[in-house]
């Protein structure tokens, strides 16, 4: 593996109320561990996850942005995580248009009994955001701050 | 965008509590709770900040209440469990001192920190960071009063099996009208075909019957049989089903039950209700104890439908009950509740290549079986090999076919088939003592009251029990050979039998997969109908209002059935007897200057909840629709749509705290 670019990265997760954070929970209650580099914000649905949220979050400086829902066909709003499916496509793409590298953005279905699976998500998307230069924008972020 | 939203409304000026909780050491091990407690005071808006060792607690709450009033707070953030456990909790607490129970947050700050790190420093930072996004939420959170919706108290049972009829008795018994919906034209379901049940060897039908005799007659109940649930709209206490009626040809108020159309019917089909073993007539009565008890036209097989061909049934008819031009039929029923019990399949066997089936090589599955017991059965009792109609001298009962085969077929143990080998076994040695019986099996899985004993009572009468899966079934003249090893000896057996009876796993009824898109209630791996929590709410569905019981869930026997019916009478009943019902007000919301009118929001409404106001030309949330998932807020293009406390401005600011750096 290369070299450590960037030892402790900035991880923004929006998780699904009904899967992936009870998922998160499940991994609490079996004292699962993974690194502290990630806050959560919990929303209904992935489908509540709006595009400008992730861009928000790499424009704040967020190294990396996890957006993670029910599996295909087990969204509790029946169809809200394939809106995210394809928003998701789009973001990428964007980020990719805007220099952001798209192996900061990481879209992933974590149901609620997955909790092994939330920690692997999130311990492998952090171990590879530490492989990857501090996001650009972070310096933008110190200086947006300093303004205020 | 995102700078706009730091200049904070001059109304702002909430004042906030934070109360920390040590959890004991859950999460004081490795977040310093007191120092949180500390730095919390600083936090825009928090005018109080506390710890607490148990703050679910008894003397916990009373702490945050007297707070609450002390402090003359506005809203809170309890940093504590995760929101599935306390949420509630402090809403309740919270509420009872005057405070809105959507202006309490909660900072999960032990199952998605304390307990997943390890790093007491780097946890500390962390759970802070929890706090302050939280924190920056409250600030904008809006009271919200809970919408209220009357509740229709009708209830639809889908199903008439015995799971089926036993919610529908309990819920029609307690005062509820229930439409009882059965796509076949009778009843009854699988218990009608069964001879007697384990481990009593009553008679199916004879407890059954009075059951269905019951539902035929009762004052609440409104049966539609040959039907089917094609469409679920609206919500918990309001579902709109749509139901359609396929056409019976026979006019069932004026049909006597004289037989006559059946004499003259010229066509003969086999019977399904036989299992294929026994013959019908076009025109038909199920059972002799149908409900309803009418003929029924099969409309695939009958020439009548070209009158010219054949007529004769209606010829006959002397009551004028039969009418060939009937006519499919919707019906739309309001109810407030709807049970599922749709019930069981059974795995088809041709998937087995390794097995010839079919009564023609005298291999039959264990319903079949049932009806060659049955004294109403095709051979009146009597066990008879279908191919020749003679005594067969030795029958093989093979168990697990499909099921416990996790490379090939089903992985799960179908539950019942070892039990209901062992009756039938013992039924044809009682029948037929000089019949030797072989029974292949894996385990032997006879848990549940007397049903252990039955196994060893079937094995002293002389049932020959053999470890082993058979490997091939196939036929050789007029026998049916079976190859198999006893895995207990390591020998290997090939038995020649003359009748073979398979117990092949049971699966979701055929069209669970379509009913499950009508009503949006989940499946699970295997397709059955999946509950809402396998231990807690094992009758219940994610979908608010639709209750799910029986083997439309998983393989159950009889008194696990009958239980989960009066269960999920029962949940169905918690929500009827209520007047009201309180809709969460996290709902969507239009601002009528930004919208534009553009109906991208419509679109994506799983819901039906977004209307559009043409005079206005903007859309309209209905709000009673609208479950709050937010997929129309994070598309709107003139961001006119938003949920409530989860808007757009909120989320940002949870992300901007989020990521700020942490010198202050």
């Amino acid at each position: 593996m290369s070299e450590l670019l960037n030892p402790e990265p900035k991880v923004i997760a929006f998780l699904c109320k009904w899967c992936s954070s009870n998922a998160a929970d499940l991994a609490g209650v079996s004292r699962m561990k993974y690194p502290a580099n990630v806050i959560t914000i919990v929303t209904p649905c992935s489908g509540r996850v709006d595009p400008t949220y992730i861009f928000d979050a790499l424009a704040g400086g967020a190294d990396g942005v996890i957006v993670a829902g029910c599996h295909p066909g087990e969204c509790h709003y029946v169809t809200g995580n394939y809106k995210t499916l394809k928003r998701m496509v789009l973001v990428k793409e964007l980020a990719a248009q805007m220099g952001i590298e798209d192996e900061r953005i990481h879209l992933e279905w974590i149901s609620s009994s997955e909790a092994k699976k939330f920690v692997k998500t999130m311990t492998e998307f952090i171990e590879k955001l530490k492989h990857l230069p501090p996001n650009p924008l972070r310096n933008n972020r110190v200086a947006l701050e300093a303004k205020h | 965008m995102s700078q706009k939203k730091k200049t904070r409304e001059p109304e702002e000026a909430k004042r906030l509590g934070v109360f920390v909780c040590h959890c004991g050491k859950n999460i004081a091990a490795t977040v310093d709770v007191e120092n949180i407690a500390k730095e919390a005071t600083n936090l825009h808006g928090v005018v109080h900040a506390a710890e607490s060792h148990y703050l679910c607690s008894e003397p916990g709450q009373k702490a945050l209440q007297d707070d609450i009033k002390y402090h003359r707070l506005d809203g809170i953030i309890c940093a504590c469990c995760s929101p599935t456990l306390h949420e509630e909790t402090f809403r309740k607490a919270a509420a009872d001192v005057g405070i809105n129970k959507y202006e309490v947050e909660i900072a999960n700050i032990r199952e998605k920190c304390s307990w997943v790190h390890s790093d007491k420093e780097k946890a500390t930072v962390k759970a802070m960071k929890i706090i302050e996004t939280k924190v920056e939420k409250a600030l904008l959170n809006e009271a919200l009063t809970p919408i209220s919706v009357d509740v229709n108290r009708n209830a639809m049972v889908v199903g008439a099996g015995i799971t089926g009829i036993q919610a529908a008795l309990d819920l029609a018994n307690s005062g509820y009208h229930v439409y009882l919906v059965e796509q076949s034209p009778t009843i009854g379901g699988h218990m009608a075909q069964l001879t007697s049940t384990f481990p009593t060897l009553d008679c199916s039908q004879c407890i059954l019957s009075p059951k269905m005799s019951e539902i035929a007659h009762h004052d609440n109940v409104e049966l539609i049989t040959n039907a089917k649930l094609t469409s679920v709209t609206g919500f918990v206490g309001n579902f709109k089903a749509q139901i359609t009626k396929k056409p019976k040809f026979v006019i069932e108020e004026l049909c006597n039950l004289c037989d006559d159309c059946v004499e003259v019917c010229p066509v003969i089909v086999p019977n399904e209700f036989e299992g294929g073993l026994g013959p019908r007539k076009a025109i038909y009565l199920p059972f002799p104890q149908a409900v309803p008890s009418a003929y029924i036209l099969d409309i695939e097989n009958c020439l009548g439908i070209h009158p010219l061909v054949c007529s004769k049934c209606r010829d006959a008819c002397e009551q004028k009950a039969i009418n060939y031009d009937m006519k499919e039929e919707i019906v739309e029923l309001n109810v407030g509740a709807i049970v599922i019990a749709t019930g069981y399949d059974l795995y088809d066997i041709s998937k087995i290549s390794e097995y010839d089936f079919g009564p023609e090589v005298d291999v039959i599955d264990g319903l079949q079986f049932e009806r060659l017991l049955n004294s109403a059965g095709p051979t009146g009792g009597a066990v008879l090999r279908p191919s020749d109609h003679k005594k067969p001298e030795t029958v093989v009962f093979v168990q697990c076919v499909g099921s416990r085969d996790p490379e090939h077929h089903m992985a799960y143990c179908s539950k019942i088939c070892c039990t209901y080998t062992g009756k039938h076994a013992l039924l044809l040695k009682d029948q037929e003592p000089e019949t030797e019986v072989y029974v292949f099996y894996i385990d032997i899985r006879a848990a549940g009251r007397g049903y252990e004993e039955f196994i060893d009572r079937a094995q002293e009468m002389g049932v020959i029990y053999i470890r082993g899966k058979p490997s091939k079934i196939f036929r050789e003249g007029d026998k049916t050979i079976i190859w198999a090893a006893n895995t207990l000896t390591g020998e290997r057996l090939e038995v020649e039998a003359d009748l073979v009876v398979l117990a092949p796993a049971m699966i979701p009824s055929f069209d669970t997969k379509i009913l499950s898109g009508v009503t949006k209630c989940n499946l699970d791996e295997y397709g059955f109908f999946k509950e809402a929590h396998v231990k807690l709410k094992p009758v219940e569905s994610l979908v608010q209002g639709l209750f799910v019981a029986g083997t439309a869930l998983s393989p159950k026997d009889i008194p696990e059935c009958v239980a989960q019916g009066s269960a999920a009478a029962s949940k169905a009943m918690a929500l009827l007897s209520k007047p009201q019902l309180y809709h969460d007000p996290i709902v969507a919301i239009v601002n009528e200057k930004a919208c534009s009118g553009c109906k991208v929001c419509q679109s994506l409404c799983p819901y039906g909840a977004i209307s559009f106001d043409s005079v206005k030309n903007i859309s309209v949330v209905k709000e009673i629709l609208c479950q709050g998932c937010g997929t129309c807020a994070s598309a709107c293009p003139s961001l006119a749509l938003t949920l409530k406390n989860q808007t757009d401005k909120q989320i940002e600011n949870m992300i901007r705290i989020a990521l700020k750096t942490e010198a202050k």
